[in-house]
């Protein structure tokens, strides 16, 4: 090694030291065996520099800092929260922190909710068998540093369990109470064979914040998950969805994205059993004007087994220099015959300062499968947007409406029509106050 | 109603000059055809009239009732009362049809100082329109145009016609791709919107449309300008010979 490169290994290895001093670790209990191995893992790996692979689009320097910049509290939201208008079982965390005076009961028929804080030191807790294996097993062959870190230091998050089908949503709900905490938080969710679930997630995140949700379905489960975070302008955000699959289950993921500086989500999905199928969804929206804006969706979708059907829709809308990643991969193992994995990743650039940088890829070790990807970049269509301003609809809204029109796609992905009408709603707020 | 006087447009980009000192007055209540070639102009026109990017005017002007169409915005033309009926009409995914109409029926409205309708009045209103021009309700209730025949998507041109209640409507080959069933409803829907404060331009190859929309004046263009000017007759005269003996008549 020359003498530069043991230099640069050095002082690599001093910002890791300073970002985990700068963490206060939780006191751990039956995740206490799990967090030490991730913490080895991540020593081992490192914090993610630009030349990794996965890192060349996206700057990791603002997570590596052993701290992130204060971001004043938002006093106001222009938007009404979402998916308030329903029964559900609701659990807040501030700032990464279970809030029990301002969340729901925790019973729920067909579930065993627990808190992560609160259950740690119980004995035989069937989350101990989970916490952190599926994150563990998703940084093979990516490394995927911050989730690893999570795995390492998460004080808080939902550990759900569900056994049948449980009348209404789990929602849990992000608020913030100080303008410099790096959150973090770990969910749990594991559905027994042919349980359904449906979770929703929304809220104002930190300065910083690391969530990692591990999803665990057995043979027959459903899931839908709908992710609704408030970035809100400034912040630095990562996330990880590490799922494994069973026969016969179906995991439905939707995420919308808008507002952030520096936001990387990173999806994992493994398909372990026959017959299930697994659907990746987001629609972002990020406006540059008012401050930088790059989002980075990093998914990784695994087939090792028959017959499975993955889908992975990203739709981004980019404006005012705003920047858009999707690093996307379909890997079918040997013998996952009869695959069925298509993805799509598609940027509409509002104006030329914006940019959209794909990587898709497809890795096939089986002969009998159907898997495409596509990846466009594009403008709004001039002859679309003229036709409805030629039946008297007003330029700006007629671009909403052909906004809405691009993200259609990726909002079908949400099977339950009135909680896409609220998404719906939100996107045309947003689109309205940004166009 | 719509006087285009002298109108010249060239492309935008190029150095193509389309319409060569177009002239033609439309008054209210009368139904005028525009016939001609292939390539001479007929679209352009209508696109030019509408505000389609793209083209610019560089001498003539046009007026609807007296207001300057080509200072307007595509969509204040709309409200000041002028349709177009596209040639082909354009598939929006992921918006809904009735979502559209109404936004474009309210945005009318309210351009025009009018109460915007109800959900519900729309709906009525849509359904009573959609079933004489036998248009099937399901189909409303998909995204625009997607998904329609090429038939389906003219019909729903006339549906947005009726909805919208234009001054002057502009119909470009809506006749063609239609079965004869169909050209008979459309030309009914163009019939019953007849009336002495609204004026019709229907472009189109076949005296076939105008069997069903009796023309008051027929116009024949070539090269960017109205060559000839005639009665009922001439769409019958084009019918049977073809364009040559007219366009070697006026040279
Ligand atoms: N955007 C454009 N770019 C290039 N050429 C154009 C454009 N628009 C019109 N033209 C040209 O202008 C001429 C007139 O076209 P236009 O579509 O108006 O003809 P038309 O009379 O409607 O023909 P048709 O009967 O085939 O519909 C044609 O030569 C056409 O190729
Ligand atoms: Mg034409």
């Amino acid at each position: 090694m020359s003498e530069a490169a043991v230099k640069t290994r050095a002082a690599e290895a001093d910002a890791l030291t300073q970002r985990l001093d700068a963490l206060t670790l939780p006191e751990a209990g039956f995740t206490a065996a799990a967090r030490a191995d991730a913490l080895a893992r991540l020593r081992a790996m490192g914090l993610p520099h630009p030349r990794d692979e996965y890192w060349r689009f996206t700057d990791p320097r603002p997570f590596n800092a052993p701290l992130p910049q204060p971001i004043p509290l938002e006093e106001t939201s222009p938007d009404s929260p979402l998916f308030t208008d329903r029964d559900r079982l609701v659990l807040v965390f501030v700032d990464g922190r279970f809030d029990a005076a301002a969340s729901s009961d925790l019973a729920l028929d067909g579930a065993e909710i627990d808190i992560l804080s609160q259950a740690e030191t119980r004995a035989d807790h069937w989350a101990g068998a989970l916490y952190g294996k599926l994150e563990a097993a998703g940084q093979t062959p990516v490394p995927r540093p911050f989730a690893a870190l999570n795995t390492a230091v998460a004080a808080d998050g939902v550990l759900i369990r569900v056994t049948g089908k449980p009348a209404k949503p789990v929602h849990i709900i992000h608020r913030r109470a100080s303008a410099e905490a790096d959150v973090s938080w770990h969910h749990l969710i594991r559905l027994e064979p042919g349980a359904e679930l449906t979770l929703l997630e929304t809220g104002m995140v930190g300065a910083r914040s690391n969530g990692v949700t591990e999803v665990d379905l057995a043979p027959g489960a459903r899931l839908n998950r709908i992710a609704a975070k408030r970035a809100g302008h400034q912040k630095l955000g990562f996330s990880g969805i590490f799922a494994r699959v069973d026969a016969e289950a179906a995991f439905k993921n939707f995420e919308l994205s808008v507002n952030g500086t520096l936001m990387r989500h990173e999806a994992v999905v493994e398909f372990v059993g026959d017959d299930a199928v697994a659907h990746v969804a987001a629609a972002v929206l990020g406006d540059g004007r008012t401050g930088p804006f790059h989002h980075d969706d990093t998914v990784f979708v695994t087939h090792g087994a028959e017959r499975c059907e993955s889908r992975q829709v990203f739709k981004k809308v980019l404006k005012n220099g705003a920047v858009g990643v999707f690093q996307g991969k379909i890997l079918v193992k040997p013998g996952a015959q009869k695959t069925d994995g298509y993805q799509i990743s598609q940027a509409l650039l509002l104006d030329d300062d914006s940019q959209f940088l794909g990587k898709p890829e497809l890795e096939i070790y089986a002969d009998d499968v159907q898997c495409s990807h596509g990846s466009t970049t594009g403008a709004i269509d001039e002859t679309a947007l003229f036709y409805l301003r030629s039946r008297g609809v007003p330029k700006s809204r007629a671009i909403v409406l052909m906004i809405l029109s691009f993200l259609a796609d990726a909002l079908a992905e949400v099977e339950d029509e009135s909680l896409r009408e609220d998404i719906a709603e939100r996107l045309d707020a947003w689109l309205t106050r940004h166009a | 109603m719509l006087k285009i006087n002298n109108l010249h447009a060239k492309l935008e980009d190029e150095d193509k000059q389309i319409l060569k000192g177009v002239t033609l007055e439309v008054p209210a209540g009368e139904v005028h055809a525009i016939m001609g070639p292939n390539g001479s102009g007929k679209s352009t026109t209508s696109y030019v009239l509408s505000g389609r990017d793209g083209y610019e005017v560089t001498e003539g002007s046009a007026t609807l009732n007296g207001q300057d169409l080509l200072e307007m915005e595509p969509e204040e033309r709309a409200a000041a009362g002028l349709f177009l009926a596209f040639q082909y009409p354009v598939e929006i995914p992921g918006v809904g049809n009735m979502t559209f109409l109404r936004t474009a029926a309210n945005a009318q409205r309210k351009a025009r100082g009018e109460d915007e309708l109800s959900a519900g009045e729309f709906l009525k209103l849509v359904r009573e329109k959609a079933k004489t021009l036998n248009i099937d309700a399901e189909m409303l209730k998909r995204p625009v145009n997607v998904g329609f025949s090429g038939g389906e998507k003219k019909r729903n041109e006339i549906l947005q016609m009726a909805l919208l209640e234009p001054k002057m409507c502009v119909l470009d080959e809506t006749d063609s791709g239609l079965d004869v069933d169909a050209m008979r409803l459309v030309a009914d829907g163009v019939n019953a919107l007849r009336s002495p404060d609204r004026a019709f331009l229907v472009i189109t190859h076949y005296q076939r449309l105008l069997d069903h929309i009796q023309p008051d004046v027929v116009h024949i263009m070539a090269d960017g300008r109205i060559v000839k000017t005639g009665g009922p007759d001439l769409a019958l005269e084009v019918e049977k010979n073809g364009y040559a003996d007219i366009l070697a008549e006026v040279g």
